[in-house]
């Protein structure tokens, strides 16, 4: 018994241990909350996109914090992913009437969809690098928003039915499932809480097991150093794709969660603010730091929130903790301090064994 | 006659981007960094015409050295607070800091001026030039556009290759650490990029809204992105790339829109630029770099 809680909080295992029982504690705790207490409105209607902003950032950090390459485009594979899963979800309503087995489905259809474009983006991507990189998938998350914002699509007695540009559908008794800028209307609201926990609880076993693989070694080999990877016989091309592959399937994932929860859903919401916002949720985590990560996104994505009752200011007091956190920890003067007080700590400690 | 007109209009449209994208090039051919913020200082400078021209009645040329004057300060004030401590950072670390001062900008706009649309009056020109029979109409705006962009250029290609400074910021483009040995003060030769670039985006700012006569808080946005992709297209941190990149940009996406889809414009410009960086890894102009073990 021993051995088994060693082995949880041994140095290799102490971050994955500490995320399941992070994440689980608090799913347990808002559920308790939820059923004996109760909780605002406010409060329930922010679970399922804290969730999915949650598994967004986890990907996007498998990304730019383990793969060490920057994305400003991976709202389009939330997008992706979304819109995949509102088809998926809108075409079987009929056929599967269990919920959960739809949003099983729905989710995995978006998840794939997403890591197919996934691979077919990062063949030719990932040749390039830094900045170059960037700004390609900056410009893909664009193009992906812009393509869904002219996608008409329904289905009635006759089939699928489908219209670029312009709505020429004319449906007979059927229904509308992407209509261009207004995007999805009228969805099943079938995700819940419990099925962004879990989702969350497959992301973090995806993360993990690559992180602790093979591969993770290499990915984050080729990351540090690029040329002495190379040089050991790393193919730095295959493994960066399979952290991009993997990434953008859970993107999809988040995206599908996120548009199931909704009945109405607008391709501007995936813009590139949103791939930004994600970014700032990694960044502010710690890159590559997964526990950092939930955190971050937690407190980033409900702190403008509980701010909502200084209303306008509140996105201006957002900005204002951005720069100033960012200044913080990378100032050298705080960093020598918060190291003397780590040591003043650590001291009492040895004096009280 | 009527391809000549989007082709006019292009150059035109292509022109502010190629002097938005200037900023962005500049600085990140020395301080290495993606400066979201440049965006929001088009839309500052936007504001301060605005509020000169129709609140005080300035005339026109003074509204836009007002405007010219405050962005500067702005951008040169922004750098010394927000991005001179971070010098030693991470790039992402700074990217980050970027957005931060990005929104910080466009919600404090939003708080002082409101974020309705306001309607941007014409204080340059509102004539046009009518050419072959009237078949051919260039507005007055277009030509003074395109004619600022090319005196801008020839402007800043001689004040870099020919002044001091100019010369300071070649060499901190080039290796920060032996222009600092040969004596260059590294923090003001980059203040000094700061404040041209944000100088040049007040001039973009007025531009650009006599072009599309709406003023809102997020109006810095999306010429922003547009400028960075233009700047990217041509080679980043090079100054006769970004103007190439601008022009292009701006004639494809008007191209697009006369004759392919309005909606499908963006989509269209930002698989062109996929193309181009696909072809040529480095934009452009922009120059390789070996990497050395």
């Amino acid at each position: 018994m021993k051995n088994i809680f060693a082995d949880l909080f041994s140095k290799k295992n102490r971050s994955r241990t500490i995320s399941f029982l992070m994440v689980t504690c608090a799913y347990i705790l808002i559920e308790v909350i939820m059923n004996t207490v109760g909780m605002s409105r406010l409060f329930k209607s922010l679970l399922v996109p804290t969730c999915c902003y949650i598994i967004l950032a986890l990907s996007l950090n498998l990304v730019v914090g383990i793969s060490g390459e920057l994305s400003l485009g991976h709202a389009g594979f939330m997008a992706i992913g979304a819109f995949s899963a509102v088809i998926v979800s809108g075409l079987t309503v009929s056929s599967i009437t269990n919920d959960i087995l739809r949003l099983v489905v729905s989710a995995a259809c978006g998840s794939i969809i997403s890591g197919i474009f996934g691979f077919i983006i990062s063949v030719p991507v990932l040749k390039l690098s830094g900045d170059y990189l960037a700004i390609v998938t900056l410009a893909f998350g664009q193009i992906i928003k812009s393509l869904i914002t002219n996608i008409y699509l329904g289905f009635d007695a006759n089939g699928i039915q489908m219209s670029f540009v312009t709505n020429t559908l004319s449906l007979e008794g059927g229904k509308m499932l992407l209509s261009g800028p207004m995007g999805a209307t009228d969805t099943a609201k079938i995700s819940n809480f419990t099925s962004g926990f879990v989702m969350i609880l497959i992301t973090l076993f995806v993360i993990y097991s690559m992180i602790n693989s093979r591969h993770g070694r290499a990915i984050m080999s080729a990351r540090d150093n690029r040329i002495a990877a190379e040089s050991i016989g790393i193919s730095i091309t295959r493994t960066k794709t399979l952290a991009f592959v993997v990434s953008s399937i859970l993107a999809g994932m988040a995206g599908a969660l996120y548009a199931l929860n909704y009945s109405t859903l607008q391709p501007a919401k995936f813009d590139f603010n949103t791939s930004i916002l994600a970014l700032v949720y990694v960044v502010f985590g710690g890159l590559g730091n997964i526990n950092g990560t939930i955190v971050s996104t937690v407190v980033l994505y409900v702190l403008p929130e509980l701010l909502r009752s200084l209303q306008d200011y509140r996105m201006l007091i957002y900005a204002i903790v951005l720069i100033v956190v960012m200044q913080m920890t990378n100032s050298a003067k705080i960093k020598e301090l918060m190291e003397k007080l780590g040591k003043k700590i650590f001291k009492k400690g040895e004096v009280k064994e | 006659m009527t391809f000549l007109t989007y082709l006019i209009s292009g150059l035109a449209l292509g022109s502010v981007y190629a002097i938005i994208a200037l900023g962005y090039t500049m600085v990140y051919g020395i301080a290495k960094m993606l400066n979201f913020a440049h965006g929001d200082i088009i839309m500052a400078g936007g504001y301060v015409a605005f509020y000169a021209f129709s609140k005080f009645g300035l005339p026109g040329y003074l509204c836009i050295i007002l405007s010219i004057i405050f962005s500067t300060i702005l951008g040169v004030i922004i750098e010394r607070l927000a991005y001179k401590p971070l010098r030693a950072a991470s790039s992402l670390s700074v990217l980050i800091t970027a957005i931060g001062v990005s929104y910080f900008l466009q919600n404090a706009a939003q708080l002082m001026f409101g974020s309705d649309t306001k309607i941007f009056p014409a204080m340059l020109t509102d004539g046009s030039l009518k050419l072959f029979n009237g078949q051919l109409t260039i507005s007055y705006l277009t030509i003074i556009t395109i004619v600022t962009c090319i005196i801008i250029m020839v402007g800043l290609t001689t004040f870099i290759n020919k002044t001091k400074i100019g010369k300071a910021m070649r060499a901190c483009a080039e290796d920060k650490g032996a222009a600092q040995l040969m004596g260059i003060n590294l923090n003001t030769t980059i203040s000094i990029t700061f404040a041209i670039g944000s100088g040049l985006a007040a001039i973009a700012a007025v531009l650009l809204c006599s072009t599309y006569p709406s003023l809102s808080p997020t109006l810095g946005s999306m010429p922003g992105i547009k400028a960075f992709t233009a700047a990217v297209f041509g080679g980043i941190g090079s100054i006769p790339g970004a103007l190439l990149g601008g022009i292009l940009l701006g004639i494809i996406e008007n191209l697009t829109k006369a004759y392919i889809s309005t909606q499908l414009s963006d989509a269209i410009v930002f698989t062109v630029l996929i193309v181009v960086l696909l072809i040529k890894p480095t934009g452009l102009l922009g120059k390789k770099e070996n990497v050395k073990v």
